[in-house]
């Protein structure tokens, strides 16, 4: 083989950065480059996560103190439900997306998306879709009295969302914004599940892909089958509000109960869609900081695949209060339970990996062990929600919220903050801080410790979620001062990342191609990859083909 | 960090490779991706259509005012026959062929659209039904109306390709590319069979 095509590469990142900078944004803003749609998926992200971040703080103040003032009822709704829908559908999900963007065709060995085009076009949605969503806020009562930012709650449940008790626009800046990121999700998914099937390089069969295009393709799989009925039921929400239908029109004889099996029948699996990536994430960095194989690679697909199928038959169990009858409980908590089969043969192939390794405790991997501990309690205090008698007692209360922000905060953004320590090198060609992330990572350990192990206890007392203040003297208090400050340690963590990330980017030690010392094939490429990724398509004949290379006294090919 | 003997240029492994190395066509996959992903959407139309038969508050009921669109039916089903004799000819080169039966699926396609047409017009001036009405309404004109929107999607890219076609733009290596779009063609047919049989059948 030749080695002239590298050099080819080296030349052309020189000459993206003498170009003048308005050739550069314009370059930025037309592009079908799978890595930039990636980044501008992960910077506007990250730009959505200041915001919603900043909108759970005000909500965190307001309840600091008992009789608290500070921002009125209507505010307050508001409040909670952007962030809700911020932090699921234009932090969560284009942040996961955007990693994926960046690295399944890296770790395929592939050139790009199977349709960049619709690559670019998913990500613009999306973006305008976040953009719509704000601008209900300038849209508000101010400028043309149209009503003001949403306030029905990130479920919207019916009959909340008719035109009676939300007139004005805020519901439609929602619906359109949830519908329209709906829209570039199932486009992405679309694309995502294309390039893995048909554009893999020479010899990567299925058997020996990486963990994470595998769990790209069951977390864009569930897309398919839980965003869509998500949009459809969207679309029946704005036929109630702009022509009259009476979908969840209760006075005219339509459910409110249909309302809420269609979201939870997008809004269970999406926890899924959520929690996947996570997961590949940790399949990816753990393996490397122990510097063993994965263990049990098939056990972990098949586990992600019946994930896939079981996360789809359990969405009732966000119902139990609103009276299935017992058939419907019993068969949505015994579903709910069959999860834990899969999910428990993951953690232990995880831990099974740490097992007798040598294990580097570098920052990446410091995430990943705070992510598979969280992960765990929040799969016990899920198992306990389960069961519906405990349900009752419990739910809307703050032990839920504090439940699946284990799963939001604890796991999946645990992993995520590992994933950008680990892959930032690739990106950027530049190594993050160490000390910097060590202290990113303990100030939000503390912080996520101190706010959400605290926030099951006033929901065990009886505090429901989504009120605006409360009286002094139930116990709740002190507790939720605790929580406030929590949340405090949370931001100042996320500070000094966003520091690290910009400072890194100027001052950081050079990455070379593979620091880390890793296998799958993005770390076969210089730092950052050249537009085409490889200069020469790769061919692989094992699973960690870069391991093969760096020790061919005893590649992996030879046991295949 | 840690040094490292790979490079770029190394990765091509000289390892025994699988011959011939062959992956699906995009096209194929995306497009059922895509069949996937609208079909979930339908049966969360059609779950709403069933769940509120026979729960409207006020007539008309479906009894009375819907009959079965048998001849209409018939067109849409038979188009799916000739955009896959379309394919098929245009695969064997048959370019002639290929544009006859294309135009022959875009005929059947608009014969069908008018149908539907002529029935709403029909259903809003005679019968008074309108999305308003009730709920028979609702989820009649909302399922009937997102399968209409899929056959008008689907006809004006049968026209362009017709055009295309007609112009001599299509050509045997173009087949793979028209039997993606005969298959979202047929997807929309075999969609129309299920709205048949909820709405004119066990609706009524
Ligand atoms: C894996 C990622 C998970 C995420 C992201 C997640 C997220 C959520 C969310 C957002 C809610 C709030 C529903 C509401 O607004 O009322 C919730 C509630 C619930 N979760 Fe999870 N969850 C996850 C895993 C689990 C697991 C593993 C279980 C059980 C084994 C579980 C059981 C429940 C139950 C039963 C509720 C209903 C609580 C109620 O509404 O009363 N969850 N979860
Ligand atoms: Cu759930």
């Amino acid at each position: 083989m030749t080695t002239t095509p590298v050099l080819e590469a080296v030349d052309e990142t020189l000459e993206t950065q003498s170009r003048p900078p308005l050739n550069v944004i314009y370059e930025w803003l037309t592009t079908v480059d799978h890595k930039k749609i990636g980044l501008m998926y992960i910077v506007y992200a990250l730009i959505f996560l200041v915001i919603a971040g900043f909108e759970a703080i005000l909500m965190r103040i307001q309840l600091a103190i008992p009789n608290n003032h500070f921002v009125s009822p209507q505010v307050f709704n508001q409040l909670f439900t952007m962030h809700g829908t911020t932090m699921v559908f234009f932090m969560g999900m284009p942040i996961l997306f955007g990693m994926g963007n960046y690295l399944v065709p890296l770790m395929i060995g592939a050139r790009d998306m199977a349709f960049p085009r619709l690559n670019a076009f998913s990500f613009w949605i999306s973006a305008f879709a976040g953009l719509l969503l704000y601008f209900s806020y300038i849209g508000g009562s101010g400028l043309y009295a149209a009503g003001s930012a949403p306030d029905v709650g990130w479920f919207a449940y019916a009959p909340l969302t008719s035109k009676v008790f939300s007139p004005g626009h805020s519901t439609d800046y929602w619906t359109l914004a949830v519908f329209l990121s709906g829209v570039g999700s199932i486009g992405t998914a679309l694309n995502i599940v294309t390039t893995i099937l048909c554009m893999r390089c020479k010899g990567m069969k299925m058997s020996r892909m990486p963990l994470l295009p595998w769990l790209y393709l069951v977390m864009s799989g569930i897309v398919f089958v839980a965003v869509s009925p998500l949009t459809a039921a969207q679309i029946m929400l704005t036929l109630d509000r702009y022509l009259g239908a009476h979908f969840f029109d209760t006075q005219a004889g339509g459910s409110a109960i249909l309302w809420m099996h269609f979201f939870w029948i997008f809004g269970h699996p999406e926890v899924y869609v959520l929690v996947l990536p996570a997961f590949a994430f940790a399949n990816e960095i753990i393996p490397v900081f122990s510097r063993k194989a994965m263990f049990g690679y098939p056990a972990m697909v098949a586990a992600s695949v019946s994930i896939g199928f079981i996360s789809l038959s359990v969405w009732a169990h966000h119902m139990f209060t609103a009276g299935l009858g017992p058939a419907g409980n019993t068969f949505f908590v015994f579903a709910t339970m069959v999860i834990s089969v899969p999910t428990g043969i993951k953690i232990f192939n995880w831990l099974a990996t740490i097992w007798g390794g040598k294990i580097i405790f570098a920052v990446p991997m410091m995430f990943m062990i705070g992510f598979l501990f969280q992960f765990l309690i929040a799969g016990l205090t899920g198992i306990m929600l389960a069961a519906a008698p405990f349900n009752w007692q419990l739910s809307a209360s703050y032990f839920v919220v504090a439940h699946f922000h284990y799963v939001l905060v604890g796991a999946i953004v645990f992993s995520l903050f590992g994933a950008f320590y680990f892959w930032y090198p690739k990106v950027t060609g530049r190594m993050m801080s160490e000390t910097l992330g060590k202290w990113h990572f303990w100030l939000f350990l503390i912080g996520f410790h101190l706010t959400f192990d605290f926030m099951h206890v006033p929901g065990i007392l009886g505090m429901p979620r989504r009120i605006y203040t409360y009286e002094a003297g139930r116990g709740w208090d002190t507790l939720n001062l605790i929580v406030g400050i929590g949340a405090i340690f949370q931001a100042a963590g996320t500070i000094v990342l966003v520091y690290n990330m910009i400072y890194s980017y100027f001052k950081g030690k050079e990455a070379g191609h593979d620091p880390w010392d890793a296998w799958t094939l993005e770390w076969s490429v210089p730092s950052p990859p050249p537009s085409y990724n490889f200069a020469i398509e790769p061919t692989v004949s094992s699973r960690r083909p870069l391991w093969d290379l760096k020790h061919p006294e005893d590649p992996d090919s030879d046991y295949e | 960090m840690m040094t490292t003997v790979t490079t770029a240029s190394r990765i091509p492994i000289d390892g025994p490779i699988e011959t011939p190395w062959k992956l699906p066509y995009r096209g194929t996959v995306g497009m059922a991706c895509l069949i996937i992903a609208e079909s979930a959407i339908f049966i969360i139309f059609v779950v709403a259509y069933i769940y509120y038969i026979g729960k409207s508050l006020s007539g008309p009921t479906p009894a009375q005012v819907l009959e079965l669109p048998i001849f209409g039916t018939i067109c849409l089903l038979s188009s799916s026959i000739f955009v896959h004799f379309a394919v098929s000819n245009l695969r064997k080169d048959n370019l002639r062929g290929c544009t006859l039966n294309l135009a022959a699926t875009v005929l059947l396609g608009t014969i069908f659209l008018a149908t539907t047409a002529r029935e709403w017009y029909h259903l809003i001036h005679d019968e008074g039904l309108t999305i308003k009405t009730n709920l028979f309404g609702t989820t009649y004109y909302s399922l009937v109306g997102l399968h209409a929107t899929h056959v008008v999607v689907g006809l004006i890219m049968l026209s362009l390709t017709l055009g295309l076609s007609l112009t001599g733009h299509v050509k045997e290596e173009h087949s793979e590319k028209l039997e993606v779009l005969s298959l979202y063609w047929h997807f929309v047919d075999a969609v129309w069979v299920v709205v048949f049989l909820v709405v004119y059948v066990l609706g009524r």
